[in-house]
Formats: C-alpha cells, structure tokens, sequence
C-alpha cells in the first residue's frame, strides 16, 4: 500500500472529491436560486460521478491485486451489458462462456507482469478460440456476425479497458514520482474531464456538427473547446503525475481529447444501430457503463503505448 | 428454522449471484407489495416463464421481511419428483404444489392457492405453465382467471421478465450472464368471464414487453 500512495496520488485523490463538492455545491445553488429548473437528472449523474469516483478511489489505493480485481470487474459489466444488447445465438452459450473467462485470463496475465501475453492473448489465441469452438458447435447460420461481433465486444470492454490495468503494473521507473497510479488517476481523470469539457463548451457555443448522422450534439465547438482545455489541464497536472515533459504532456493529451472524442461516437453508432439511447441503466444519470467508458476505450490503449514507447 | 435457511440461502446465494452474474433493470418495483401498511399482501405475481431463475429472481424483488409468505405455484410431478428437490422446494422456496395432469375428477386444483390467499400470502403464478421455449411468450392457462374470479379483492400483478431465459434456459446447466429486465404492471382484478379477463392479461403483458427493446436471440 504504501509504495501506491505516493504524495502526487493523495493530491489527485483529494483534487476529484474537491470538484464534486464543487459540482454537488453548484447544482444546489442553481436549484435555490432557479426552482424552476429540472435538474433531477444532473442531481443523478453527480450522485452516479460520487459513487463511481469512490469505488475508483477505494480500488486505486488498496493493494496491486483490488485494483486489477476493479478493472476485470468493470470489464466484466461492460462485456454483460454489450451481450445484452446485441443479438446473440442460443447455440454460442459456451462460446460466450469462453469469452467471459478470457477477462480473469487477461487480468491475470497482467497481474504476472507478463507484457507479452497480455498484448496478444484477445488479438490472437482469443480471436482464433472463439470461432473454432463455434464451427466445433456446428451452427453456420449467421456465423459470420456471431464471430464479428464477439470479439469486437472483447476487443472494446476488455483488451483495451485492461490498458488501463496495465499501467498499474509498470515498473516504478516509468513514473518515479507517482508510479503506475499516478498515470491512471492522470489517463482517467483527462478522459472524464474531456468528456464533460466538450459537453459544456457544445452546449454553450456549438453549433457545428462534427458527425451528424451519429450523435448530432457533438460539434466543432464542442469537440474543440473541449480538447482545448484537456490540453491545459494535462499540460498542468503532467508534472505531479507523469513523467511527461510539456511537449509530450501536450502529445499525450491531444490523444486523450481526440481519442475520447472518437471512443465516444464509436460507442454512439453502435447504439444507434441497436435502436437504443442508452446502453444501460447501471449508473442513473448516464445510462449503462459503455455510455460511461465510452471513450476510455480510445483513450486507454492510446495512452499506454504512447507512454510505453516514451518511457518504458 | 426453514425461515432462516430461506433467509440465508436467499442473502447468502442468490442475491450476490442475482446482483453479480445477471444484473437487473426493474421497472415500476412499487407496483409488487412492498410491505408496508396495507401492501404486504394477498396478491397474485404473474409473470412470463423462461428459467428456473424467474422464481428466484421474482422473490429477490420482495422485501426479505415477506419472503416467508411468497408462495410459487409450481408443478408437483417436477418439483416433487425426489426427496432432496420437493425438501429444497418445500423449505426453501416455499411452493405450493399442483398436479398437472392425473387428478382424481371433481378435485380442486387450486384449493391450496385459495387458502394461501387466504392467509394473506403472496402468490407466484406463471400462468404459461411451463418454461417452454425460452423468451417466447406462450398462451395462458385460464386457472389464474378461476383464481382471480374467485378472489375479486385480490391485485393481480402482471410482470414481464426479459433475459432470464437466456442466462438460464430450460435443458441448460451452467449459466450465462445478462442483463434482465423485469418490468411490473399496474394490478388487474377478477373478472366473471375469463375469457375476457385472460384478454386483458395477455394485453397488459404484451404492452410491458412492449416496452422494451430487446435483440434478437435463437
């Protein structure tokens, strides 16, 4: 425990709860000083913000083994709510069996620091597995998309949310200040912060659509605005957390605005091929997990191989 | 002492595997019987069957302190059919057996639902009468008409449950996880004709399965 808590992750840790007193603050007055407004679904999704961030918090500074616990537990979640909502086969049930089991696998490999494996378990024994237990079944009809789109699901909730895991596990040289969690803290807090950043600058002055046909609230304005100040505020936080000069702070957090931008449309035209507006009703406020990590599932494998080839 | 197996088996097995594993999306809860004054019972829960999990599932939606007097109406030639099932379904679940078939003639199938009624208890019914082919909604058996004639005061609550069939369908053993959805209706009542009481059954649970999206699954 004592080798995770490094003094830049304490002040990370005190920083978030800050802002949510903020937030929780802020919409209280609005609610005093505006009655009028309907702000029931902002009071959920700051009281959804206060129990995320506490479970994320408790997971971070306990030891090395709950927080890889955490993270296959949320990929675990999102890879139910994806098998939720895509059509399935009765005849992949031990398919989808193997898909499951290949989360506590990945997770484990991560927590034996074997970099190797972990890069190519789902992309290669994974992505040969799971069709040929399904020609072993001997169902062809719809074949073809059963196979596509399972492991696409595997792909988004656990090989690239188990990146994040990852960093966890990088030798303190990477990060002499702040260690593993410190860049997890910093890789998670920019991507949330992005999120909300292009939200309040597209609401307030966008009026550009990016990708209309895919989520007509995201604008130019927004997308940029939003980036803008993932930017700043990587730039400031990199020199506690990371051991990213400027440069590189700017490098990696242009990947984050971007990359969660992207993860976050990709998720959208996935949804709106299914029909649906959320994609869950886990966290109220938000919708389902994959409406919440969304576009850590860019950012995440974007930002640890950025860093792995810089530093480690 | 089979009120604190129930109780354990219920807080111990399968809330954790019922929060973990499957995940539930339940819509309109207060319309179950919640317990509190003038809510704790008679009713009758109807609902769509897919799993073995529905019971189990249904009786998670009820406040512990209730779960003594919930009673699922279940086959008698299946959840009799050895000692250990018909203890388990007895004690634990606490059904209330029928015969399907083979009845001596003139006998009451219903008599036991109708006294559990009468004690105030909350009957679990599935009116499909069997699991039969998963997530396919088949037509009702008119008992829970006779029933519902028979008690007008009691609430008839009409539940649809979407999901459990694939986590658990009928001839699997091993579960799969997803995520329900288990949607609760406004009350019905009895009505003297039961064809039109089964009408307005079948419409007020096609109308909850109409709420929902749900992907295709075969």
């Amino acid at each position: 425990m004592k080798d995770r808590l490094h003094p830049p992750v304490l002040a990370a840790l005190v920083g978030i709860f800050g802002i949510l007193v903020l937030a929780t603050i802020l919409v209280w007055l609005v609610g005093r000083v505006r009655p009028q407004l309907d702000l029931g679904e902002m009071r959920a999704r700051i009281r959804s913000w206060w129990v995320m961030a506490a479970a994320f918090a408790v997971a971070l500074v306990l030891t090395r083994k709950i927080s890889l616990v955490f993270f296959a537990f949320v990929s675990f979640l999102a890879l139910k709510e994806y098998l939720s909502l895509i059509p399935t086969r009765r005849a992949d049930r031990s398919v989808l069996l193997i898909a499951y089991l290949s989360i506590p696998i990945q997770y484990l490999w991560i927590g034996m620091e074997w970099y190797g494996m972990f890069i190519v378990f789902i992309p290669v024994y994974v992505f040969l597995l799971l069709p040929m237990r399904m020609v072993l079944i001997g169902e062809t009809a719809g074949f073809l998309r059963s196979v596509g789109t399972l492991h696409w699901g595997l792909m988004v909730t656990v090989f690239s949310i188990s990146h994040v895991a990852y960093l966890l596990v990088l030798p303190q040289a990477v990060n002499p200040l702040g260690g593993g969690a410190a860049l997890v803290l910093y890789l998670v807090f920019l991507t949330q912060a992005n999120d909300v950043a292009q939200f309040i600058w597209g609401k307030s002055l966008g009026r550009h659509r990016v990708v209309p046909t895919v989520s007509p609230n995201k604008t130019w304005e927004g997308l940029l605005g939003g980036v803008a100040t993932t930017v700043v505020l990587g730039m400031v936080l990199a020199r506690w957390l990371t051991p990213f000069d400027l440069r590189e702070a700017a490098a990696a957090t242009l990947l984050i605005g971007f990359g969660g931008f992207i993860g976050d449309i990709v998720i959208s035209a996935l949804k709106r091929d299914l029909g649906i507006k959320d994609s869950g009703t886990l966290l109220p406020g938000h919708g389902g997990i994959l409406d919440r990590i969304d576009s850590l599932t860019y950012t995440a494998p974007l930002f640890f191989h950025y860093t792995y080839y810089l530093h480690a | 002492m089979s009120r604190i197996l129930q109780l354990l088996f219920f807080w111990l097995v399968v809330r954790p595997i019922v929060l973990v594993v499957i995940g539930l999306n339940v819509r309109h809860r207060e319309r179950l019987p919640s317990g509190g004054a003038g809510a704790g019972g008679p009713a009758i829960v109807v609902a769509n069957h897919n799993s073995h999990l529905d019971t189990v599932v249904l009786m998670t939606l009820l406040p512990s302190r209730l779960l003594h007097r919930v009673r699922p109406v279940a086959a008698a030639d299946y959840f009799l059919r050895n000692r250990v099932v018909a203890w388990f379904a007895r004690a634990i679940m606490g059904i209330i057996p029928i015969e399907r078939r083979g009845r001596e003639p003139g006998a009451d199938p219903l008599a036991a639902v109708s006294q559990a009624l009468d004690r105030g208890e909350i009957v679990i019914l599935f009116p499909e009468g069997t699991r039969g082919e998963p997530e396919r909604l088949a037509a009702f058996k008119s008992g829970v008409a006779h029933l519902a004639r028979r008690n007008p005061h009691v609430p008839v609550i009409p539940v649809f449950m979407h999901g459990l069939g694939k986590t658990l369908p009928r001839g699997s053993r091993v579960p799969v996880p997803f995520f329900c959805d288990v949607f609760v209706g406004e009350p019905l009542f009895g009505l003297d004709d039961h064809r039109i009481f089964l009408e307005h059954l079948t419409e007020r649970m096609q109308a909850l399965a109409g709420e929902g999206t749900f992907p295709v699954w075969q």
